[in-house]
């Protein structure tokens, strides 16, 4: 289990780091590397070329406005984790990166990379879609966001051209009010869950978000649904699928156990 | 007088170097720019012929030395790899090539060897071997080895390697005179030793000295030595295996040799270069073996207390696609299937399987856990059918403490009789009991209850031969300097023999615990061996070792006696120091005594010249003594009549949620009988470790194959190897000291028994906490997830609705 | 084509080393085979089993996930950076080997180094919190009871 050859580069500055990545066709950006490099030490990918984006200055910041919590591009899981300010102003975000594998993987992942990693067993890429945040990326043609409803378009495949850099992404803060819960179920701690779900309730919505129940990152709107229907409403909305760890009717069911346990919890009625 | 050692908790001497970075495992050996690094390209099918391998493509990677195919191999390297353990009954063995020779068995079976200036090298070599198949249509799963639609071998009918059957009586009519008869089928999948240490080998030949030094990660150094001879034409004297530090054996490194156990070695004497192979986890997955799946037909008669009068059991055991390791694991099932029980007439009948899967043989309990299984899910079965306590229907039919030895009358699989030695298993049944708090449990269910929470408790029941023999051996060597130097053949993976062994030498020989180096699996120290598998290194080298010291010490006191002018029973050795009994101004230590023993006719140091010819000896003898011989040494052996039989009982108690069939281990509670302890706190470790494997073959380890024979979860996010969060916070142990009478120290075996109940004690419990009683709803197949407890529920619930 | 050899420095226990590496080259195979520090395991190659954890700038990280190249600038510590300079067992050592918490020795390192960084961020752990800290290293000897002990005898040393 070793990594095909590769080039490697370590550009300074993100003019240096778009021109390596543009350079090649087939290069890949490297920040973390916790997905990566376990697929190219099995081969399963084999980029011809690395743009490690460790040494760019100024993208290990979390940055946190009343606004909402901006997680630069190097900013590890554990930095977003234990940030006290990003906590206060969106809770989600902790609740939810307690669960990101383990504490040593935490360490050095980093959280844009797991998002525009796009893997909807991840907790990341829905916690993003549920609370309706954006990466910023930055390409040849200049810097744009990507809205978190238009980041993800198929299995593990996001809405990154080839030659952008995600620098950062942005999570609006909880409303004024407003109240998440987060709850996953795996078959080991720190495992991919089964199912994970968040949810999100702010004014007069409930909004409840979903890990491994779909190819892509998926977010259910149940306000107003009275908490014995809670499960059955979501379901209408989602296929679970069967894998070697979990029928789909048991996923289905973990789906009516955590929505109500999720939403129960944040709306206060436990 | 010195503290007794034996029964005490001393602390690990190997744990210095182990804490400080400073093992050496196969890895680390020859961590070298000039060591060359070899890989293997598998089989990516399950079942197909081999049409063409092109290698032109790898010749010209610049940093590859070699590669070969089976076509490359010659002399006894060209036959099939051996079968270690024939076996009558084992009518159509077979085993693989070093190299597949024309067709694949299974996905993962070495197709050709890859040598080259690093291992990352080596691999992009090994993707640019094209290989053509032919693919033929796989065998997965004993039923469809059963179904032989498909044949694995074409030459073997049925797919059918082994049929055996042993029996006491007439089973058949004792089933019809039965008033109580009950049915069960129970089926338990593969799981794998899965050591965090994967294989491997490094070899170097010394073209001065025509030698051959292998180190390889192995439980059996000695058997790789021997093979590794004969496949290479070699004197076993060419030949030295070592052993380095092992990270972790479990029974799949006992299976020898492995293809590159044959091909490094061959490849470093080829190429005139140390070479090295070290497994990697997705190699370990789909070509290191696998264990325990098997089938069981069960029909057994009893009467209305539960006695059991008829035991007929028919199992399909799973060999995977060769027997390299005979059927030694469904001979133990057979045999211990019966734990501590005598049912009045027992007949039990398998079939050893083919299928395109990796191979099998032993994981630590070795087809024990499956047995285990069978009977205690039996005995579970009777309790309810009898609406008894599950204790009560297991007390009634064990074997009583004044029955002992006790002849089950079968052949186990030492090919001795199986004849438990001692034991006491009503008094185990009373500390399990108390340890687990059985009585109180319906207090607790019932206040679990008006909770909302569902609890079980479930309680299993083994016996287990351990220590089989042929033989184990030691050498003892006093140095000069009263260092003790102590040698045994068979192999450490952990078990801390270098603490226990040097327990027992400082004990029988009265030396300085401090002062003992123990070696073990080096050939160069000790050619004598059989090897580390069974729970046999304490009961065999612990004994031989003892033996050894024993002798040691009587060389030791002639010379003492004769340099003191005493009689060698007025003499005593304390800390290293003889002297004699109640004249402690008479003592010479026993560094001084190894000088006496090898008279010198050169001084090389102060202490030396004790010995030259002008200052010792009479000159009226020989200077060395008839019947003796320089040197202060001993060796001896240790060679059983039969194996030594430990006993034990596991409890637990569990809950499972009501919503998400989540299962949860509240209490988990251990007695355990391996006769007298040598370190106490050695044995609770081993039972912690098995205990830790037992709960992940229960509820979470297994191998999954798809149809085409693809193992789907070849790696650690997969195979769901528990962590520290998913195993018991806490194992209760009590333990019983029954003497084996057997051997000089009173011992039985350890490593096997925390992993031998529980697969049997959680189905137990998770059946007792859901209530599952009606027939055909019972829990028959383990490991069990969350998602199978859910199914189960819902066809509970339709089957009562 | 002969593959292009990099030129990394590596800080490790204190001491910086100069190594020419290809960029593929695993900051674990690195530590291993061109430093000879065979302390730091290799036991899965994918970030699960945790055998290969060392400390970056004090914090634990698997070392099969990162390249050599990409480790510059690290100071990293392994298994043999966790003695005292005169040979003396760190407190964490001290607790495993009093504890009984190994057994073969091969996951040993990894959650050593994984103890150290935990005790120095919580001295005094809960016993969940002890449990908690060892949660992403697998062991396959010792079923985790005596190391879960051992943390907490660190703790009681002064880890």
């Amino acid at each position: 289990m070793k990594p095909a050859p590769f080039d490697y580069v370590r550009p300074g500055s993100l003019e240096d780091a778009l021109a390596a990545l543009s350079g090649d066709p087939g290069a890949k950006v490297l920040a973390g590397g916790q997905s990566l490099v376990p697929l190219l030490s099995m081969r399963l990918a084999a980029p011809s070329r690395l743009v490690d984006i460790n040494g760019l200055p100024g993208l290990d910041e979390v940055t946190v406005s009343p606004g909402g919590v901006r997680v630069g591009a190097l900013a590890r899981h554990a930095d977003v984790l234990t940030h006290e300010e990003a906590a206060r102003v969106q809770p989600l975000l902790r609740l939810a990166l307690s669960h990101v594998a383990h504490a040593t993987i935490r360490n050095r992942g980093t959280t844009v990379g797991s998002i525009v990693h796009a893997d909807s067993a991840a907790e990341l890429p829905m916690v993003l879609t549920l609370l309706g945040g954006s990466v910023e990326v930055v390409g040849p043609s200049g810097t744009r966001t990507i809205p978190a409803s238009e980041l993800y378009v198929g299995p593990l495949e996001s809405s990154l051209a080839h030659d952008e850099i995600a620098t950062s992404a942005s999570f609006p803060a909880l409303a004024p009010g407003g109240r998440v819960a987060f709850a996953e179920i795996a078959r080991r701690h720190g495992d991919y869950a089964l199912v994970g779900a968040a949810a999100l309730v702010e004014g007069g919505t409930v909004k409840v978000g979903y890990v491994s129940v779909s190819d892509v990152p998926v977010v259910v709107d149940l306000s107003g649904v009275p908490v014995k229907d809670l499960g059955e409403a979501a379901l209408a909305r989602l296929e679970p699928a069967g894998d070697i760890h979990a029928t789909a009717a048991y996923r289905a069911q973990l789906v009516r156990v955590l929505t109500e346990r999720v939403v129960r919890e944040a709306t206060g009625d436990e | 007088m010195t503290t007794r050692l034996m029964g005490t908790g001393v602390q690990r001497v190997e744990d210095q170097r182990f804490l400080r970075g400073r093992g050496r495992y196969a890895d680390d050996i020859a961590v070298d720019p000039a060591t060359l690094h070899a890989a293997v390209l598998r089989s990516p099918h399950a079942h197909a012929r081999i049409v063409d391998i092109d290698v032109a493509d790898v010749l010209d990677v610049e940093g590859v030395h070699a590669v070969w195919t089976y076509d490359d191999l010659t002399g006894p390297m060209a036959d099939p790899l051996p079968l270690l353990i024939p076996h009558p009954a084992l009518t159509h063995g077979r085993t693989q090539y070093a190299l597949a020779k024309d067709e694949v068995n299974y996905v993962g079976e070495a197709v050709a060897f890859v040598v080259a200036e690093d291992r990352y090298v080596a691999e992009d070599a090994v993707g640019r071997i094209r290989v053509t198949y032919d693919v033929l249509p796989p065998v997965v799963g004993v039923e469809a080895a059963r179904a032989a639609d498909r044949l694995v071998h074409e030459d073997v009918p049925g797919n059918v390697g082994a049929r055996m059957e042993q029996s006491t009586g007439d089973v058949e009519a004792a089933l019809a005179a039965a008033p109580r008869r009950l049915t069960l089928d129970l089926d338990v999948e593969r799981s794998a030793s899965m050591p965090l240490e994967g294989r491997g080998t490094v070899a170097r030949w010394d073209p001065d000295s025509d030698r051959l030094q292998v180190w390889t990660s192995t439980q059996t150094s000695t058997g790789v030595r021997a093979v590794v001879a004969v496949k290479l034409g070699l004197d076993l004297r060419q030949v030295d295996v070592i052993t380095p530090d092992v990270g972790g054996g479990f029974g799949v490194k006992i299976n020898h040799p492995w293809p590159e156990e044959l091909l490094v070695p061959l490849a470093a004497r080829t190429l005139r270069r140390t070479v090295k192979f070290i497994e990697d986890r997705r190699e370990h997955f789909v070509s290191s073996a696998h264990e325990r799946g098997q089938i069981h037909h069960i029909e057994v008669g009893f009467d209305d207390e539960g006695r059991l009068l008829a035991l007929d059991v028919r199992f399909w055991h799973d060999h995977g696609a060769y027997t390299p390791y005979g059927l030694i694991v469904p001979i133990i099932t057979s045999t211990q299937l019966l734990g501590p029980y005598k049912p009045d007439v027992y007949r039990v009948v398998f079939e050893s399987l083919y299928t395109n899967t990796v191979m099998v043989t032993p994981y630590r309990g070795a087809g024990r856990p499956q047995g285990c299984f069978a009977m205690e899910r039996t005995m579970d079965a009777i309790a309810a059918e009898l609406g008894r306590d599950r204790t009560e229907v297991r007390a009634v039919n064990f074997i009583q403490p004044d029955e002992f030895p006790f002849d089950q009358g079968l052949i186990f699989q030492d090919g001795r009789e199986l004849e438990y030695d001692s034991g006491d298993y009503p008094a185990l049944l009373e500390k399990i009991k108390t340890l687990v708090g059985w009585d109180d449990f319906p207090a607790f269910r019932a206040e679990m209850a008006a909770q909302g929470r569902r609890v079980g408790i479930g309680l299993a029941c083994y016996v287990e031969g351990t220590g089989v023999g042929p033989y184990e051996g030691a050498h003892v060597h006093i140095e000069t300097s009263g260092k003790v130097k102590v040698a045994t053949g068979l192999t450490t993976q952990g078990q801390g023999h270098a603490t226990v062994f040097a327990q027992l030498v400082a004990d029988e020989l009265g030396c300085r615990f401090d002062d003992v180096e123990v070696v073990t699996g080096d050939t160069r120290r000790m050619p004598y061996a059989v090897g580390t598998f069974a729970s046999r290194a304490a009961v065999m080298s612990g004994s031989a070792i003892h033996l050894a010291a024993r002798k040691t010490k009587e060389k030791v006191l002639r010379i003492a006696a004769e340099a003191l002018e005493a009689s060698p029973d007025d003499l005593q050795v304390v800390d290293g120091v003889v002297s004699v009994k109640g004249s402690p101004g008479a003592a010479i230590d026993l560094g001084t005594v190894a000088v006496l023993s090898n008279p010198l006719r050169y001084a090389f140091d102060e202490a030396s010249k004790a010995a030259t010819q002008f200052t010792v000896g009479d000159p009226g003898k020989p200077p060395v003594p008839e019947d003796e011989e320089p040197g202060l040494e001993g060796t001896d052996f240790y060679s059983p009549e039969r194996s030594t039989f430990a006993s034990g009982m596991h409890a637990v108690i569990v809950e499972t949620d009501p919503l998400t069939a989540e299962i949860t281990i509240l209490k988990y509670a251990v007695v355990h009988d391996c006769g007298r302890l040598i370190n106490p706190m050695i044995v609770e470790g081993q039972i912690h470790g098995g205990v830790a494997q037992g709960v992940a073959g229960a509820l979470y380890e297994r191998m999954v194959y798809d149809e085409s024979g693809q193992l789907l979860n070849a790696s650690f996010m997969d195979f769901l190897m528990p962590y520290v969060t998913e195993v018991p916070d806490g194992i209760d142990i009590d333990h019983l000291e029954t003497p084996s009478p057997l051997n000089p120290l009173g011992i039985k075996g350890a490593g096997e028994a925390g992993v031998i109940p529980s697969a049997a004690v959680f189905a137990s419990a998770i059946e007792d906490a859901e209530g599952l009683s009606s027939p055909g709803l019972t829990i028959t197949a383990m490991p069990i997830s969350p998602s199978e407890l859910f199914h189960l529920r819902l066809a509970h619930a339709e089957e009562t609705s | 084509m002969s593959e292009p050899l990099l030129e990394v420095q590596l800080s490790v226990n204190g001491v910086v080393h100069d190594l020419r590496v290809p960029a593929r080259r695993l900051l674990s195979d690195a530590l291993r085979h061109d430093l000879g520090l065979t302390g730091t395991h290799v036991g899965c190659e994918h970030g699960v089993c945790g055998a290969c954890t060392v400390l970056a700038d004090g914090r634990p990280v698997r070392a099969c996930l990162m390249f050599a190249v990409s480790a510059v600038g690290l100071n990293l510590t392994t298994v043999e950076g966790l003695a005292g300079a005169d040979g003396t067992l760190s407190n964490v050592q001290q607790a495993f080997a009093e504890c009984h918490g190994l057994q073969c020795g091969f996951c040993t390192p990894g959650f050593l180094t994984t103890i150290t960084a935990g005790l120095r961020d919580n001295p005094q752990p809960t016993h969940e919190q002890a449990r908690d800290m060892i949660a992403g290293n697998l062991c396959r000897c010792t079923g985790y009871q005596n190391i879960v002990k051992a943390v907490e005898r660190a703790a009681e040393l002064g880890a």
